[in-house]
């Protein structure tokens, strides 16, 4: 046959541009030469650009005095602090919401996700037309819906709701009073520290009595008794140095207390239930995910179904679960970013201002695109972590 | 992978508006036929475009003058509606050949930005507007501590806002959007008490309202802000060209030359006016700037001068109604002047 | 030989029964699926509840009371607003959408020529709907159509300059016309790119192979707003002098690039989806690294990961949606520029217009993720573990 006689006259591997292996090197030393070039002539480009215009660059800015204020910080700031403090205001704003929006998201989302696959037809109905609609739906959307929402159901400040506990709701957020912690009460979060402890001690006791004899304990009440005894205990005896500083109204709006803006209100529930729709899909995937089999031998064991699900069901699934939770928790905090569009001050909306107020065009993009890595980076390596805990599971 | 391919090059022709290199943009506005001006994405009476899409206002009105310097028509030009952030990058990059963006001139942006502001067209300070029916008894800015106030960011009435809370020593909430239009639905929807940018966009927005009755503009200004238009460093001719169309704005209303009579005052008799209007022999003035020698004549007929650019866009003729004041003529009491054409 | 009497066999069928009257009808479906228990009974009261909260007001809000015809804010606020709505009145104010139609779906598209925009929209659907339907024969000259001739002609149609038509710059683009630009550009090119980069994530190549890394996990890492900042801010700095992009190209390029990197993603699943053997079978019979892949690998890898795909479809449809942060006006920016229309302000104007962009991008995208679970469907061989 024709390819045999071929064999037999050229047994070595051929021309030498044929060889894959040098083929692979030569075409990673173009690769390499194409972009080392794009990027040199990028780089020409910026800094003919720059020295042409004549626009300072680096990262001196940063210290400059910022000169705005922004409406919602958790760490000291006024006008007279710098650019980078402006933007760690933002970078912590970013922190908080995110947070709070996956704690939030994750609770959602679990409650809908076990509903779509309850045994009630009404509720598994109500819960797929909330999946199918927020998932349809772009994020930003959502946001201004809550925004308009929030702006045009509640009242002007002058006309507030009242809430239990002196708390009010207006047009311009929501006012609570605000814990003033006075002398000792250091002495309060030692207790509640203690408390936690020992919770954690004494549930570890009871899972190894479990394990080795079988008896039970009543670790929630317990624990509970302990975390919240302890630390009211402390605040009797260090004298009650716990007073509220309430809100009040004046000439404008309520003052005093502690506000929560609209801003951030509706920012964290649009981010909330945009996200809890996705994680519901994902739960159902996951209880899915659990062979049948396992259900009715934990049925068949003489578990309740509240006991099958915790037990049985739900350390399989999270096996699942995580991975793509993890990305989830990675989309809801870059949508964060989307809070520029109603003016929370977060991480990109600081910057954005800095930006505008210095033309420091590229670092400021620069800041933005290291930080949000970074943060991406280290969500993904907690989840990881985690993961690999729930993955122990396995035998 | 053929769509790639295709949209690739959709892309590359869709695209890239290669220019000549910028030292020398007159040559390259010349060469493409067309202004490229930078506008805002919608400011009543200074730029906002009308129900078919044409840009109306003062700021656009300014880029036909400039086109009608270079090209001796007022048509040839194009807007590219830009964000407060968007501004500056544009202009040092190239996209636009001017910025006539209701923009305030500080040393700055001279110096640290790479611009060149080539005067004032509009003479505005910031001011505070609030719901007179809502907070009834304030009629002082200094009466506003504890207010919430709605800002635009990233701008220097953002700056100023905090300056001057901190001097008087009175705590305000800021609440900030990125754009305009988001500041208005905010401060209509009770967001915030109080509303400050420009005053003459107050009243422009003020219009806007649901009930423009309710609200009132309060008499204090706490900030200079020079409005004008800017170029790029580095380019004199192309200044000069941008600087000298506004002076000869100014130039035209103080002679009293028109939108009408500017083919009557071309056979006047008046030195001074035949030297503007490039009617005296063997007149160099407007070769020595880059232009044809009738630029005024085709700058007047284009847009009219200062005075009527003024009243048709935010004075008398428009629904602003804004007073000349600081903005008349020099000779009238304003602040508005121009070094002599000769 | 018959030894014994099998007579007590039945030779006929029993007669099926109808079951027992407790499982049969509406009153076992409720006694099954909404009171089989104290706690399904509380569930179902709750939900009835919440049901009975929402259903009634949102219909009288969107259909009853709804305003569908007016020409000014007039039809739409309460006389306490200076409208001719009795006080208390809540509805839609679909007369806001119905006058504003057109710039929703074309921006500041001249009016003279939107017939351009709508030839290549009929156009449009005539070649996607054949080439969606399976049975519908002649699908490669549909998809060469489809995918070469009418982006060239949906190009020269929408931008003009040539033949005679108007020249129509990009600033005037708006509307749903912009975000449909947009998804259809950026699925066409991060589809191939995407694959491309996946392809490069999985090569041997050390260098292709941390390039391709680097750019994904980067792109996977930041939000897309910083990357259209990017575009609009830093890229025209990049440049050399007086050389500069369309801004709409900017985005283009930006969204395009940051799908491609979700699409690598998506598209490398399949490829590890995928036996060693279907790779080492296709080295056996010689093939080149591309025939491989691309008559082995990818037909089966891609077949694999259509619902990632579709997803990825998805969300870049309602990521388009971040444009108008940036001044471009996409759908959602059109509408949002429409609240500040004084001949419209009113406090029922913001919710309707928000609601019609919803229903919008709804429809597209919960039609893409239908179409998607309905192709899953037809192409699962069976092979699936």
């Amino acid at each position: 046959m024709a390819s045999q006689e071929i064999l037999r006259e050229e047994p070595s591997r051929g021309s030498f541009i044929n060889d894959p292996k040098v083929r692979g090197i030569v075409f990673q030393a173009v690769v390499v030469i194409v972009l080392v070039a794009l990027v040199w002539w990028i780089v020409q480009n910026t800094i003919d650009n720059l020295t042409r215009l004549r626009i300072a660059s680096g990262f001196g800015f940063l210290r400059g005095r910022a000169g705005f204020d922004i409406s919602d910080s958790a760490i000291a700031y006024s006008s007279d602090s710098t650019y980078g403090r402006a933007i760690v205001v933002g970078f912590v704003n970013t922190l908080i919401v995110a947070a709070a929006g996956i704690v939030t998201a994750t609770i959602i989302g679990f409650i809908l996700g076990v509903g779509r696959l309850s045994h009630n037809w009404l509720i598994r109905k109500i819960c797929m037309v909330y999946v199918e609609v927020f998932r349809n739906i772009p994020p930003l959307l959502v946001i201004f819906f809550w925004y308009s929402g929030v702006l045009s159901v509640l009242p002007p400040p002058r006309e507030s709701i009242n809430l239990p506990f002196s708390s009010f709701l207006n047009q311009r957020g929501f006012y609570f009073p605000r814990a003033v912690w006075g002398e000792g009460s250091w002495l309060i979060l030692v207790a509640l520290l203690l408390g936690i402890a020992m919770a954690w001690f004494v549930a570890r006791k009871a899972r190894q009595r479990q394990m080795a004899t079988g008896q039970q304990f009543p670790v929630f009440w317990t624990s509970a008794a302990l975390i919240i005894g302890l630390p009211l205990l402390a605040y009797a005896l260090s004298g009650f140095p716990l007073s509220f500083d309430y809100p009040k109204q004046s000439t404008f709006n309520l003052t005093g207390g502690f506000q929560v803006k609209p801003e951030f209100l509706s920012l964290y529930l649009a981010l909330s239930f945009y996200t809890a729709a996705f994680i519901a899909e994902i739960v159902r995937a996951g209880i899915m995910g659990v062979n049948k089999g396992q259900t009715e031998a934990a049925g068949a064991l003489g578990l309740r179904p509240g006991s099958i699900l915790r037990l049985v069901v739900i350390p399989q699934a999270m096996r699942i679960v995580i991975p793509p939770l993890t990305s989830q928790y990675l989309n809801l905090t870059k949508n964060s970013s989307l809070a520029i569009a109603i003016g929370y001050p977060d991480l990109t909306a600081t910057t954005g201002t800095v930006l505008n107020q210095t033309g420091q065009a590229i670092e400021c993009v620069l800041i933005m695109m290291v930080v949000y890595l970074a943060l991406s980076l280290l969500t993904s390596a907690v989840m990881n972590v985690v993961n690999a805990r729930m993955a122990l599971v396995e035998r | 992978m053929k769509h790639i391919a295709i949209g690739i090059l959709g892309a590359a022709t869709l695209g890239l508006v290669a220019s000549a290199a910028s030292a020398a943009t007159l040559d390259d506005v010349k060469a493409k036929g067309f202004i490229q001006c930078g506008v805002s994405t919608g400011l009543a009476g200074f730029s906002a475009p009308d129900d078919k899409g044409d840009w109306q206002g003062i700021d656009a009105d300014f880029c036909r003058a400039v086109a009608a310097a270079v090209f001796g028509d007022g048509t040839k030009v194009k807007f590219t509606p830009l964000s407060a952030k968007e501004r500056f990058t544009a202009l040092q990059s190239g996209e636009i050949d001017v910025l006539s963006r209701n923009t305030t001139w500080t040393i700055n942006r001279d110096t640290a930005l790479g611009l060149n502001f080539v005067g004032v067209t509009y003479y505005d300070g910031q001011g505070f507007m609030i719901n007179a029916k809502k907070l009834p008894g304030v009629n002082s800015a200094l009466q506003l501590s504890g207010a919430a106030v709605c800002v635009q960011s990233g701008t220097t009435t953002e700056l100023n806002l905090a300056d001057y809370f901190k001097t008087n020593k009175m705590e305000y909430s800021p609440v900030v959007f990125e754009q305009l239009s988001e500041v208005d639905a905010a401060y209509d929807a009770g967001r915030c008490d109080v509303y400050t940018t420009d005053q003459s966009g107050l009243y422009g927005i003020r219009l806007t309202l649901g009930a423009p009755a309710d609200h009132v503009v309060l008499p204090e200004i706490i900030s200079k802000e020079p409005l004008g238009p800017a170029v790029r460093q580095g380019d004199d001719q192309w200044y000069h060209i941008v600087k000298w169309t506004y002076f000869a704005l100014l130039q035209a209303e103080e002679l009293g030359i028109t939108k009408a009579n500017v083919e009557e005052m071309k056979a006047s008799e008046n030195p001074e006016i035949k030297r503007v209007l490039g009617q005296e022999a063997d007149t160099k003035i407007g070769t020595d700037l880059g232009v044809s020698n009738d630029w005024v004549v085709n700058i007047v007929k284009a847009v009219g001068n200062y005075g009527e650019m003024f009243e048709r866009n935010v004075g008398s003729g428009s629904p602003l109604k804004i007073a000349r004041g600081i903005n008349a003529l020099w000779t009238k009491g304003g602040l508005q002047y121009s070094p002599p054409i000769r | 030989m018959q030894e014994h009497d099998l007579s007590f066999v039945r030779v006929e069928m029993a007669l099926a029964q109808s079951a027992p009257a407790s499982e049969r009808g509406l009153g076992a479906w409720i006694r099954k699926n909404l009171i089989a228990s104290t706690g399904d009974t509380i569930l179902t009261i709750i939900g009835i509840v919440l049901v009975a909260m929402i259903l009634p007001q949102l219909i009288s809000w969107a259909f009853i009371n709804a305003q569908w015809t007016g020409a000014d804010r007039t039809f739409c606020a309460t006389a306490a607003q200076g409208g001719v709505q009795p006080d208390g009145w809540s509805g839609a104010c679909w007369a806001f959408v119905n006058a504003k139609f057109g710039q929703f779906m074309f921006g500041r598209y001249p009016i003279d020529e939107r017939w351009r925009p709508i030839l290549v929209a009929i156009l449009f659907v005539a070649l996607l709907v054949p080439l969606l339907i399976p049975k519908v024969p002649r699908k490669g000259l549909n998809a060469i159509l489809f995918f070469g001739a009418l982006p060239i002609f949906a190009f020269i149609l929408l931008v003009g300059g040539v033949f005679g038509l108007p020249h129509v710059e990009t600033p005037l683009w708006g509307g749903l016309l912009v975000t449909l630009t947009l998804s259809f550009v950026g699925i066409a090119v991060s589809l191939p790119l995407g694959i491309v980069l996946a392809l490069g994530r999985r090569s041997k190549m050390p260098i292709v192979k941390m390039l391709c890394v680097i750019f994904i996990e980067t792109v996977r890492g930041i939000p897309l707003i910083t990357v259209l900042f990017m575009a609009s801010v830093m890229l025209p700095l990049f440049l050399p002098a007086g050389v500069s992009f369309d801004k709409f190209l900017r985005a283009l390029i930006g969204v395009s690039l940051f799908a491609a990197a979700y699409m690598a993603e998506v598209v490398r699943g399949g490829l590890q989806a995928i036996p060693k053997g279907q790779y080492e079978g296709a080295d056996s019979l010689g093939l080149g690294y591309w025939q491989k892949m691309g008559l082995i690998v990818l037909p089966q890898a891609l077949k694999l990961v259509i619902p990632g795909i579709v997803n990825t479809f998805i969300g870049m449809f309602k990521d388009t949606s971040l444009v108008s942060i940036i001044s471009m006006f996409d759908l959602l920016g059109v509408v949002k520029q429409n609240f500040n229309d004084p001949h419209w302000a009113t406090p029922q104007t913001a919710r309707s217009g928000l609601v019609f962009a919803a229903f919008v991008f709804w429809l597209f995208c919960f039609g893409m993720s239908r179409y998607s679970m309905f192709t899953e469907r037809r192409l699962d061989t069976g092979h699936k573990r």
